[in-house]
């Protein structure tokens, strides 16, 4: 298992880490794949088909207890061949304040995923905004349409493929910038 | 319902989908329409005056934030997060700087951290009287709008002395503040001190205990505090449902932790709620700028940190390092350590939240906005569904949600 540690990890950010850790290894053993401390939050690595029985298990354990869903997020790594795409959430334990970050990756082939919207209401358009911009498509969820683009179009913009700058310019190239 | 799973389904059912006998008519509230106050569109299955489904369609402003600020330089997104929750930008821009300092592991000095605990708490008063005024006016109560509103003009005049703008501010760098507050900024805040609470006790005695007004708003638009922790809300919205998260108190930054302040919360999270805990809050960010004025510790108003803070103009002309330094900020060429960080700040809506993923370059390589308006609105058809039409907008306005916000 991967794993890394920031060096300015504070102690409780450490001692959180290695109570989540634990858990997290007990109860899904080799499907935790990376464990680390960015900054001030724990970061753990699991495969794609026990997301949703670790966000699950983070949420309803009560040693855990991270019921509070902050936000969803996906992330495009184009050359991490075979593992393309992350789906990043958020938790937050507000009685202990604590907050973890579960990330997961898979492939540009298969980008299903299991909803989070029968643990938390609110994952509905966090998920839509992320399938909408990424292209994940959430199994199970009630109403996966295009939330903030328009229903027409074909294709999903976050994805680093779909550069910002029209492709046909030339006035804006990195090489007159001495890039 | 397509895909429907469980009973959570029911609430996005679409207007379409309601099958039984009775013949309800549709009602299309929006995109633009004068009461909702921004860009929202809802279609309303109506049964008489009755709200029998909602539902809301958003992105009729998305600018695409996030895509922007992948090419952009790190100091060249701040003017992005203006325009996110555009009635408190300064929160906004100072959650922004210090997320990259964070990233950068920039130390910032005592006096810029309490100079911008100034800003923000004059901006979430910006913020909460644009809320509690309009809450008002939907209502029916004119007067009380017209006459607490041009304390948000005042509020913009001190921000316009500081920073030379109004609305979209671009306050404040990263490390510190561009300039300390100058003699005029600081007669207009401590004018605004001695007259704004004169003006709110107004107010208050305008509207909060007038039987129309309490009338109307209490038992409208209610949520629980337990769907509103699922639906994710926070801010004074989750507040008015009994919850006391406040980002200031459990994850203090800018040195909250240093300032004595009440966390109002109320109980039933309805509309009359949503205002109160607003109205509250505006006296503790008045009491949190008391604390900030009189325990202002002297020193510098931002940190030696030469690579992203422009260095004077006289020394641009005359010294090497200044020109290159100049020369690498203006054109974006400043880079970043790699790494991922997220960083919130209480907005006036709740839990802003940035989440950065720098690679190293001089842009990041995702920038992911948590932003309130855009969670926390979901829930709103759940709130209006069995009320009358015009609770649902009552309910709108006290949800305070901004369309800039909402659509990023």
């Amino acid at each position: 298992m991967h794993h890394e540690i920031h060096p300015n990890a504070s102690p409780a950010t450490i001692e959180l880490h290695n109570h989540v850790k634990d858990a997290l290894l007990n109860f899904f053993g080799n499907d935790v794949t990376g464990s680390q401390i960015d900054y001030d939050f724990p970061v753990f690595t699991v495969e794609k088909n026990r997301v949703h029985d670790v966000l699950e298990f983070l949420k309803n354990n009560n040693d855990q207890s991270f019921t509070f869903l902050t936000t969803i997020c996906g992330v495009h790594y184009p050359d991490n061949k075979g593992q393309e795409f992350a789906l990043v959430y958020q938790l937050h334990n507000m009685e202990k304040n604590w907050r973890v970050r579960i990330k997961t990756f898979m492939a540009d082939k298969d980008l299903n995923v299991p909803t989070a919207t029968d643990l938390w209401l609110g994952a509905n358009w966090m998920e839509r905004e992320t399938f909408d911009f990424y292209g994940f498509r959430f199994t199970g969820h009630p109403d996966l349409r295009r939330i903030l683009n328009m229903d027409e179009m074909n294709y999903h913009p976050l994805r680093k493929e779909y550069a910002l700058e029209d492709a046909g310019r030339d006035d804006k190239q990195d090489k007159y910038f001495g890039r | 319902m397509k895909g429907t799973s469980g009973n959570i389904g029911q609430t996005f059912a679409t207007a379409s989908q309601v099958t039984d006998q009775k013949d309800y008519s549709i009602l299309n509230l929006g995109p633009t329409h004068p009461a909702t106050h921004g860009i929202f569109q809802n279609i309303l299955t109506m049964d008489g005056e009755i709200i029998v489904k909602a539902e809301p369609t958003i992105g009729y402003i998305h600018r695409a934030f996030e895509k922007l600020a992948e090419r952009r330089p790190y100091n060249q997104i701040t003017p992005i997060t203006d325009r996110l929750n555009y009635c408190s930008s300064p929160i906004n821009n100072m959650g922004w700087h210090m997320t990259v300092e964070k990233l950068i592991g920039c130390e910032i000095p005592k006096r810029a951290q309490y100079l911008r605990v100034i800003i923000m708490e004059l901006s979430r008063i910006a913020d909460h009287i644009v809320c509690d005024t309009v809450i008002a006016v939907d209502t029916g109560a004119m007067t009380g709008f017209l006459y607490l509103f041009q304390w948000r003009e005042k509020i913009y005049e001190i921000f316009e002395e500081i920073c030379g703008a109004r609305l979209t501010t671009n306050i404040g760098r990263i490390g510190g503040m561009e300039r300390d507050f100058n003699e005029k900024a600081w007669s207009r805040i401590h004018a605004f001190l001695k007259e704004f609470p004169k003006a709110l006790s107004e107010f208050d005695k305008l509207v909060t205990r007038n039987r129309i007004f309490m009338d109307r708003t209490i038992n409208c638009g209610a949520i629980s505090a337990e769907n509103a922790l699922a639906y994710s809300f926070t801010g004074p919205n989750l507040r008015a449902a009994g919850v006391d998260y406040d980002v200031r108190v459990m994850s203090p930054y800018s040195s909250y932790e240093e300032f004595d302040f009440i966390i109002p919360v109320g109980t039933n999270g309805d509309t009359y709620d949503r205002y109160m805990v607003r109205m509250e809050e505006m006296w503790q960010s008045l009491s949190i700028i008391e604390q900030a004025i009189k325990n202002m510790p002297d020193g510098a108003y931002h940190a030696e940190v030469p690579e992203f803070y422009l260095p004077p103009k006289e020394d641009v002309y005359s010294k090497m390092e200044a020109l290159i330094y100049q020369f690498k900020i203006v054109m974006g060429e400043t880079d970043v350590p790699k790494g991922e960080v997220y960083h919130a700040v209480e907005g006036g809506n709740g839990e802003l939240g940035y989440y950065l993923i720098s690679d190293g370059g001089r842009t990041p390589y995702r920038l992911h906005m948590r932003r309130p308006c855009f969670i926390y609105y979901q829930a709103y058809p759940s709130m209006i569904e069995g009320g009358m039409l015009s609770d649902a907008i009552l309910t709108m306005s006290s949800m305070n949600v901004i369309a800039g916000e909402l659509d990023a």
